[in-house]
């Protein structure tokens, strides 16, 4: 039975995070190793068993291609949308995707999609979570980013499900972060959230008072990160070791990611210090050696950080509010601790910006927050509430390619629109929808949300039937469509295709398997450790055949040995545990006697005057000795 | 106020007749009521509204409707919320705005503004032009001079000649343009007033004629507002 816990979860693009609310204060819940921080890495070791977090890292840098970081960024998105980042991930992409499709990534000898992977690390944090609690988890609030779209964050609820999480709710960053830094200060206000993360950018304006937590606008960018400054500072190194050393090492993984480790550790030296090194070890033995300053750093980043700036104008513009009427700023994600950031936050905000919360922490610490308000609040948290926006313009493809616009950005969400439609042709049954998300006028620049097929309309003329087809936008910031024939009253139908998305079916499929995976999980342990006794088993007879006592052995049974040996060699590299298993017994009985006369041997040699030590007995069988030191005159 | 008899189900869970949103007696949540968003505040069809009495009531009922109350009741009760709160959010930001709320209170009333009407937009979807709006009879002669302006501005901006004199034509043009619009508000509320007098105490004749102003009001100010984005887009144009 589950615990009634719910959890609050940080899914982030470099580093993920799971909290509780601890009396009346939010607590990260640490892992095995103590760390606060998952690194948001998947990787599959060389038995192909799944590795989450710092384990997946180390692989990350031995096999790249069987490696992925920064999932995030492939959430909700198609091959089309991510060409730029493909440039340096290592991992391929199945060779069959079209566009408008969900990804799948080829690692080992399976494709997986982002929700998948995402699961992945969920799966983890819920481990670490029921570690702590002693008990199941079942229930968790997820944070997405607050300029998600709609298929970005269904498909982060798909990760949440296949991951064996009922989601109560989707909460977006920055307003989980100002729930954290609320709950802190208890201050009414104007409160802007600036968080740039590692592969997402978002600025929200809140309005706090009297425990309303109210956001009045939002903008940002799903496709600025620190990982692009990272790429950027990659790119400069694989140029420069291409012109200094004539290494082209753009293909080479292993040696990109060993650079990428290299310029991440570099970016976060110069957050603190002037100036550093970065000293890689190339393959070949040669190395890659360059001081950087910070001077040097800030210049080449800028580009990038400056692409906040717009996304920052536009969301006072639509909050109506002028930099001087925001009474704090407060900045959240790890590309905040950059000296240049800081700067040019308060450069546009006109104040020093509010850092004492931890930047990698307090997203996680205010979905807690929000998961103790779900489960019926507490003392701190019942006057509590959050009242969010949709981020994008709904809108509906009409006749000349054009979007209509249905529901506003920034409006406060659960938020709805009701259209009417009619047929075209006579004893007509269907009609379909196009729902796109954005603010463009044309419906190819605007996001695809869905394709919405209204069956089982009743057949009548043309132009008869009246369907009232009711757009909602829930408290996830996810879209519900609904369609009622007036006339008749009957429910239409609905059938969506997702973009880029995975269909209900699927995401049940992709569930039912990973019970078979935590099922395969503990086989695959069992298997593991079976063939390490297996192996030990081996090495003493190798041993064991080297001493005096096999050669005691009647050859009857030193044939008898070597076939159970054979045997034992034989099935110990293969999956099949109960093989193994009766292998390795099969053996342990035909060699007892090759055991005893072992020991015997060891004692008559200590009989010949030397001592147990002395005596060369080799490793034998690790069981402990179970003959004493005797002492002999 | 809600009148008995227009909300006039019994509460789902103890009997007692319903208010809005809640039972009065055991205070669950009722499913959404078909009442228009004056109705569902519980506000007379005024146009002169308190919005700081608005935005405590738009609080009270968040703070009572929002899914995240309902995040551990039954599925039917959220899926009411969500409905009610949907609504809620729909009505308070439609009231809120003084414009939304009155564009809301005529189409109410049975009355489409020029901009918004179904035919205009078919009309437009199948000729794939942009809705054309009648010139306000009043700024007829205006709109003609700087029309003929904004085209001397654009043709001399192709050729990349600078007229000083013609810019500054244009600029006094636009700020009395803006001056009319800031008008055409005044107006508006004037007419405000107009109407919720007539709704306390006139006749079904006087409240038309008032729809109608109303409406005129709001297509001219629609007007000057678009004609005004076209002069930025040419001054702004390089």
């Amino acid at each position: 039975m589950a615990s009634d816990h719910i959890v609050g979860i940080d899914l982030g693009t470099t580093n993920s995070l799971v909290a509780y609310m601890q009396g009346d204060v939010p607590a990260v819940i640490p892992g095995e190793d103590g760390s606060n921080l998952v690194p948001s890495v998947v990787a599959l070791d060389q038995k192909n068993q799944v590795v989450v977090g710092n384990l997946a890292r180390k692989y990350l840098i031995e096999t790249p291609e069987r490696a992925v970081y920064s999932v995030k960024r492939l959430m909700g998105r198609g091959v089309e949308d991510i060409q730029e980042e493909l440039k340096l991930f290592p991992f391929r992409l199945a060779d069959d995707l079209q566009a408008g499709e969900v990804l799948r990534i080829k690692i080992g000898e399976r494709d997986y999609t982002p929700p998948e992977i995402s699961a992945h690390i969920l799966r983890q944090l819920k481990r670490n979570a029921e570690r702590f609690f002693g008990g199941p988890i079942s229930k968790a609030v997820i944070t997405v980013p607050a300029y998600f779209n709609d298929a970005q964050r269904q498909a982060t609820k798909d990760a949440g499900r296949i991951a064996g999480l009922d989601v109560l709710r989707l909460v977006n960053e920055p307003t989980a972060a100002s729930l954290a830094y609320g709950l802190d200060k208890r201050k009414n206000g104007i409160v802007a959230v600036y968080d740039l993360g590692g592969g997402t950018f978002d600025i929200s304006i809140l309005k706090l008072h009297d425990g309303i937590f109210e956001v009045i606008a939002t903008n940002g960018d799903t496709h600025l990160g620190g990982d692009d400054i990272d790429n950027l500072l990659i790119t400069i190194a694989l140029d420069d070791i291409r012109g200094d050393l004539g290494l082209d090492l753009r293909r080479n993984g292993e040696a990109v990611q060993h650079i990428r480790q290299a310029v991440i550790e570099a970016k976060i030296a110069l957050s603190a210090e002037q100036a550093t090194k970065l000293d890689v070890e190339l393959p070949g033995g040669k190395r890659y050696q360059r001081e950087i300053t910070r001077a040097m750093f800030e210049q080449i980043v800028q580009p990038i950080i400056d692409r906040t700036v717009s996304p920052c104008k536009q969301a006072l513009k639509d909050a109506k509010l002028k930099p001087s009427e925001i009474d704090e700023v407060v900045l959240v994600g790890g590309s905040t601790r950059i000296p240049k950031v800081r700067q040019l936050v308060q450069d546009l905000f006109g104040r020093v910006p509010h850092t004492d919360l931890n930047p990698d922490e307090v997203v996680a610490l205010g979905a807690a927050i929000q998961a103790n308000i779900l489960g019926g609040g507490s003392e701190v948290t019942k006057e509590m509430l959050l009242l969010d926006v949709t981020p994008l313009s709904l809108g509906i493809e009409v006749a000349g390619g054009v979007t209509d616009k249905i529901i506003l950005r920034n409006s406060t969400i659960p938020a709805s629109a009701t259209q009417y439609y009619t047929t075209q042709v006579d004893g007509q049954t269907n009609v379909a929808i196009h729902v796109l998300q954005g603010e463009r006028e044309l419906a190819r620049d605007c996001r695809s949300l869905a394709r919405f097929d209204l069956k089982g309309i009743p057949p009548l003329a043309a132009g008869m039937p009246r369907i009232e087809v009711k757009f909602l936008i829930d408290a996830n910031g996810i879209l519900q469509v609904s369609a009622r024939e007036q006339r008749s009253g009957r429910e239409a139908q609905i059938e969506v295709q997702p973009s880029y998305g995975l269909t209900d079916e699927q995401v049940e499929n992709m569930l039912l398997e990973s019970f078979d995976f935590a099922e395969e999980d503990i086989r695959q342990r069992q298997v593991i450790e079976a063939r390490r006794e297996a192996e030990t088993i081996l090495a003493a007879l190798a041993k064991g055949k080297k001493s005096e006592a096999w050669q005691q052995l009647s050859s009857e049974e030193r044939r008898k040995v070597v076939t159970l040996e054979e045997a034992l060699v034989a099935v110990k590299d293969g999956d099949d545990y109960a093989a193994i298993r009766s292998a390795i017994d099969a053996l342990n009985q035909g060699t007892m006697h090759l055991a005893e006369l072992m020991m015997d041997g060891a004692v008559a040699v200590a009989l010949k005057g030397k001592t147990m030590d002395e005596a060369d007995l080799g490793e034998g069988p690790q069981a402990g000795h179970p003959v004493a030191k005797a002492e002999f005159e | 106020m809600i009148m008995p008899g227009e909300a006039t189900s019994n509460c789902w869970s103890c009997g007692t007749m319903r208010a809005t949103h809640f039972c009065s007696a055991c205070g669950k949540v009722q499913p959404p009521a078909p009442v228009d968003y004056f109705m569902f505040f519980g506000l007379p069809r005024k146009l002169n509204l308190d919005t700081a009495l608005l935005e405590r009531e738009f609080y009270a009922l968040s703070r009572r409707l929002h899914p995240d109350v309902f995040a551990q009741a039954g599925s039917q009760e959220r899926a009411w919320s969500l409905e009610q709160s949907s609504m809620l959010n729909d009505a308070y930001r439609t009231l809120k705005d003084p414009i939304k709320r009155t564009a809301y209170l005529l189409r109410l009333e049975g009355v489409e503004l020029e901009e918004q009407s179904k035919q205009a937009t078919e009309k437009a979807r199948e000729t794939g032009e942009l809705k054309k709006q009648a010139v306000p009879p009043d700024l007829l002669e205006e709109v003609f001079e700087l029309n003929m302006h904004l085209e001397e501005l654009r043709m001399q901006k192709k050729m990349g000649e600078d007229d000083p004199a013609l810019l500054e034509e244009i600029g006094k043009a636009k700020l009395s343009l803006e001056e009319k619009y800031d008008a055409l508000f005044n107006e508006l509320k004037s007419e405000w007033t107009s109407w919720d007098q007539a709704v306390d105490s006139g006749s079904e004749e006087d409240r038309q004629k008032i729809l109608e102003r109303m409406l005129d009001v709001l297509n001219r100010r629609n007007y000057v507002r678009n004609l005004v984005r076209d002069v930025n887009e040419v001054l702004e144009s390089t």
